[in-house]
C-alpha cells in the first residue's frame, strides 16, 4: 500500500553546526572533567607527613622544587577571555555583513590560540621538569597537554571559519556562532584547569 | 590502416574481467567513502556481528580453560589477564558499542523524516577510527601489549587503540544527536519522535558523557606508561584504572538503544497506539542514569556497615546509580507487555528477539543490583561476568531483532519468520547457558578474572562446562542469523514498502529506502503519523 501523507516543504536543518558544536564541546568538557577528577583523587590520596621541624603537616603531592610560574598561567587565563570577545566580535560583524571585521576578528582568534600555546610552552620551560620525574610531573604534562590539544582544535576551527569568510561566506552566522561557542566552552574548561592545577595546585 | 585481430571471445572476457574488476573497485570505494547513512550504519552493523561471533569463540576458550582449573591447556597462566581483558574488549567495544550506533545511524534519519544524516563524514570518520582502534588493540594484545603486557611499545599501542575505539564511537554519536535535534520532519516535536529515535538520542548522549572520561584516563595512562610508570603503576595496573569501562554500568550505557527497539516494535505488532508513551520515554531516561554512574569511573556498592548516615548515603548512591536503571528497564518492558495484552498481536521475529533480549537485560541488571550489595559477598566473583554476559548478549539479541525488523527497509527483502524465530530460541538458550551458571558459581566463590588455580565445593566443572556450551551456542546462533540474513536480503521474499503495517515515517518510503530517503517530506500530526492516514482495520473489513 502506498501511504499518502500531505507533502511539506523540505525543511532547512535548524542550526546544525551550532548543535554539533554544543555536543562536541560537551565531549571536551567531559574529557577534562574526568581528568580533573583523577587529578583531585591523586591529590586527596597523597601521603601526609610532618615537616622536619614538626610544626607543619605536609602533603606529598607537589614536589618542593616545583614553583608554578603564576604570571604565565594567569596571562593564559586572561587571554582565553580575550579570545571569547574576539569570537563574539566575529558573530557581531557577520550579522552586519561586515566581512573585513569578521576576517580580522577570526585572525586575532587564531593568533590568540597561538599565544596561549606559546604561554603553555613558556610554563613548561620555566618549570624545567621532566615528564618522567615523578607522579605529579607526568600527570601535569598529561592534563596540560590535553588542554593544548583542545586549544589547537579551537585554532583549527578559527582557521576554517576564517577561510570560509575569505571565501565569501561571511554571512553564514551559524558557523561563527558555533566557533564562538567552542571558545566559550574551552574558556570555561581552562578556568577549571587553571583553578585546580595552577591555583590550588 | 593496421588492424589487430584478436580472438573475439578472449577480448570480450578480458573486457568483462576488467569491467568486473573496476566495478568491484568502484563498489569498494563507494562503501569506504559513502556519505549515505544507511551504508555507514550497515558497515558498523556487520563488523559488530563479526565481533559477536569472535566474542562467542573467546568465551568458549575461557570456559574450556576454567573447566579444569588445575591445568592450563590453551592459555598460559601468565597471559590470563591479557586474555580476559581481550574477551571483555571484544564483547564491550566490538560486539556491543558499535551495534546500536550503527543501527541508529541507518534508521534514525528515516524515522524522523530526514533526507540525510547530519555530518555523515564525521560518522564515516567514527566508523574508521573505531575500526583501526580495534585493529591496534588486537595487534598489541597479540604482541604482549595490553594489561600486564611486558612490551612497553605494544602497551602504548594498546592504549592508543582503546582511545581511537572510544573516539570512533563518540564521533559516530555526534551526528545521531545533531540529526535528531535539527532535521526532524515538520510537526515532529520531541514528544512525537519514535521510541527508538528517543532511545538513540539518550544512548548517544550517554556515550558522549562517559567515553570522553575513558579517553581522559587513557591519556594519563599513556603518559605514565611512556615515561614515569610511577603514578599509575605502568602496564600491571592498567586494568585497575580502566576496568570500569569494560563492566557495568558502562555496558548498560551501550545497551540503552536496545530497549528502544522493543518499545518501538511492541505497539506495531500489537496494532495499537502506545498510550503510555511518556512513561516509555521516562523509562528509557531512567536507564541513562547508568551513564552518570560510569562517568564516576566506579561501581557504587551498598555496605550494611558503619554509622546510620554512612548506610543512608550508600543506599542513596546504590539506589540512584543501580536500582533506577533497573526500574527504567522494567518500566519499558512492562509497558510493552501491556501494549501486547491490550492489542491483537501479530507476532514477528523482530519482536520476539527484542522481547527476549530486553528480558535478558533485565535479568542482567537485577543481577547487577544484587552483585553490588556487599553482604551478598559476590564482589570479585564470576557473578559479575554472568551479569556482563547477560547485558551484552541480551543487547546483541535485541540488535538481531532490529536487523530483522528494519532489514526490509535497508535491503528491500525480509527474513523468513519461522527460521528467524528458531534462531531467537537458540540465542536465548545460548545467553542463559553462558550467563546463569556464573550466577550460581559466583555464590560458590569462583573468582573473577582467573582462568585457573581456584577451587570450591560444588560442581565447578559443570557450571563452567555449561557456560562454555552457552558461548558456543550463542556464537552458532549469531553465525546462523548472519547467513540467514545474507541469504534473505539477497534472494528472499520482497518485503514491500510497509511489511509490518508500521506506525512511523520510515515505512512511508520505498524499500529499500532510496539515497535521499524521501521523495516528498511529510507533515507529521502525531507520534504515529502513518496510523493517521491508514484506514483502520474496521474500515478495511467493512
Amino acid at each position: 500500500m502506498t501511504i499518502a501523507l500531505p507533502a511539506a516543504h523540505a525543511p532547512t536543518p535548524k542550526r546544525q553546526t551550532l548543535v554539533a558544536t554544543t555536543v562536541a564541546s560537551s565531549v571536551a568538557a567531559m574529557l577534562m572533567a574526568g581528568m580533573l577528577a583523577v587529578w583531585l583523587r591523586f591529590r586527596a590520596d597523597a601521603p601526609v607527613r610532618e615537616s622536619s621541624d614538626g610544626l607543619k603537616i605536609i602533603k606529598d603531592w607537589l614536589p618542593a622544587n616545583i614553583k608554578i610560574p603564576e604570571v604565565a598561567t594567569n596571562t593564559m587565563f586572561a587571554t582565553f577571555f580575550v579570545g571569547c570577545v574576539m569570537a563574539q566580535w566575529a558573530v557581531y560583524a557577520a550579522k552586519r555583513r561586515d566581512t573585513s571585521h569578521v576576517n580580522l576578528s577570526l585572525a586575532v582568534c587564531l593568533i590568540i590560540g597561538a599565544a596561549i600555546i606559546n604561554a603553555q610552552v613558556a610554563v613548561y620551560m620555566q618549570l624545567d621538569i621532566g615528564v618522567a620525574d615523578g607522579a605529579y610531573q607526568s600527570m601535569f604534562y598529561a592534563i596540560t597537554g590535553t588542554m593544548v590539544v583542545l586549544v589547537a582544535i579551537a585554532m583549527i576551527f578559527s582557521a576554517v571559519a576564517l577561510f570560509r569568510s575569505i571565501g565569501g561566506r561571511a554571512t553564514s552566522t551559524d558557523v561563527y556562532s558555533s566557533h564562538a561557542l567552542y571558545w566559550y566552552a574551552i574558556t570555561a574548561i581552562f578556568t577549571a584547569v587553571w583553578f585546580v592545577v595552577y591555583v590550588q595546585k | 590502416m593496421t588492424t589487430i585481430d584478436t580472438h573475439a571471445g578472449s577480448s570480450l572476457s578480458a573486457e568483462n574481467g576488467s569491467m568486473a574488476r573496476s566495478s568491484f573497485l568502484v563498489a569498494v570505494a563507494d562503501w569506504l567513502t559513502s556519505c549515505d547513512h544507511k551504508k555507514i550504519g550497515r558497515l558498523f552493523l556487520s563488523m559488530s556481528g563479526l565481533g559477536a561471533v569472535v566474542a562467542g569463540v573467546l568465551g568458549v576458550l575461557v570456559g574450556i580453560e576454567r573447566i579444569s582449573p588445575d591445568s592450563s591447556s590453551i592459555i598460559s597462566t601468565g597471559s590470563a589477564t591479557q586474555f580476559i581483558s581481550m574477551f571483555r574488549f571484544v564483547l564491550a567495544y566490538i560486539a556491543l558499542a558499535p551495534l546500536f550506533v550503527g543501527i541508529a545511524i541507518a534508521i534514525v534519519p528515516l524515522q524522523i523524516g530526514a533526507r540525510a544524516l547530519a555530518y555523515p563524514r564525521l560518522a564515516q570518520f567514527g566508523m574508521w577510527a573505531w575500526f583501526f582502534g580495534v585493529v591496534l588493540v588486537v595487534i598489541s594484545v597479540s604482541a604482549n601489549g595490553g594489561p600486564t603486557g611486558s612490551d612497553k611499545n605494544f602497551v602504548t599501542m594498546y592504549l592508543l587503540g582503546l582511545a581511537m575505539t572510544a573516539l570512533g564511537v563518540i564521533a559516530a554519536s555526534i551526528p545521531i544527536i545533531a540529526t535528531i535535534l535539527t532535521s526532524r520532519a515538520p510537526g515532529m516535536d520531541m514528544m512525537r519522535v519514535p521510541a527508538f529515535t528517543w532511545s538513540a538520542m539518550v544512548g548517544a548522549t550517554a556515550n558522549i558523557v562517559t567515553l570522553p572520561v575513558f579517553i581522559g584516563t587513557l591519556a594519563y595512562l599513556y603518559v605514565d606508561n611512556e615515561h614515569a610508570s610511577v603514578a599509575f603503576g605502568g602496564a600491571d595496573k592498567i586494568w585497575d584504572w580502566i576496568g570500569w569501562g569494560f563492566t557495568q554500568p558502562q555496558t548498560i550505557v551501550f545497551a540503552i538503544m536496545a530497549v528502544g527497539v522493543l518499545a518501538e516494535i511492541a505497539p506495531v505488532v500489537s496494532r495499537v497506539r502506545q498510550a503510555l508513551r511518556p512513561v516509555v520515554f521516562t523509562g528509557i531516561g531512567l536507564i541513562s542514569i547508568a551513564a552518570l554512574g560510569a562517568a564516576t569511573q566506579s561501581q557504587h556498592t551498598l555496605t550494611w556497615e558503619g554509622s546510620a548516615s554512612d548506610i543512608v548515603q550508600d543506599i542513596i548512591l546504590w539506589g540512584f546509580f543501580n536500582v533506577l536503571p533497573l526500574l527504567g528497564m522494567f518500566v519499558v518492558l512492562a509497558v510493552s507487555v501491556l501494549a501486547v495484552i491490550s492489542g491483537r498481536i501479530r507476532l514477528n521475529a523482530g519482536f520476539v528477539f527484542a522481547f527476549l533480549g530486553v528480558g535478558m537485560l533485565l535479568v542482567g541488571l537485577a543481577g547487577n543490583v544484587l552483585y553490588l550489595f556487599t553482604d551478598a559477598a559476590l564482589l570479585g566473583t564470576v557473578f559479575e561476568e554472568g551479569v556482563f554476559t547477560y547485558v551484552v548478549y541480551g543487547t546483541v539479541m535485541a540488535g538481531m531483532g532490529a536487523v530483522s525488523y528494519w532489514g526490509p527497509k535497508l535491503w528491500g527483502r525480509k527474513m523468513p519468520d519461522k527460521e528467524t524465530l528458531g534462531l531467537a530460541g537458540l540465542a536465548l538458550i545460548g545467553t542463559v547457558l553462558a550467563s546463569f551458571p556464573y550466577y550460581i558459581a559466583g555464590f560458590a566463590d569462583q573468582p573473577a578474572n582467573a582462568l585457573g588455580g581456584f577451587e570450591y565445593g560444588g560442581p565447578s566443572g559443570l557450571w563452567n562446562t555449561l557456560v562454555t556450551i552457552g558461548h558456543a551456542v550463542f556464537a552458532l546462533a549469531v553465525i546462523a542469523f548472519f547467513l540467514l540474513a545474507a541469504k534473505s536480503f539477497r534472494n528472499g521474499e520482497a518485503a514491500g514498502d510497509d511489511p509490518w503495517d508500521g506506525h512511523t515515517l520510515e515505512w512511508a518510503t520505498s524499500s529499500p529506502a532510496p539515497a535521499n530517503n524521501f521523495v516528498e517530506l511529510s507533515i507529521v500530526g502525531s507520534s504515529e503519523p502513518l496510523l493517521d492516514v491508514k484506514p483502520s482495520s474496521e474500515e478495511v473489513s467493512a
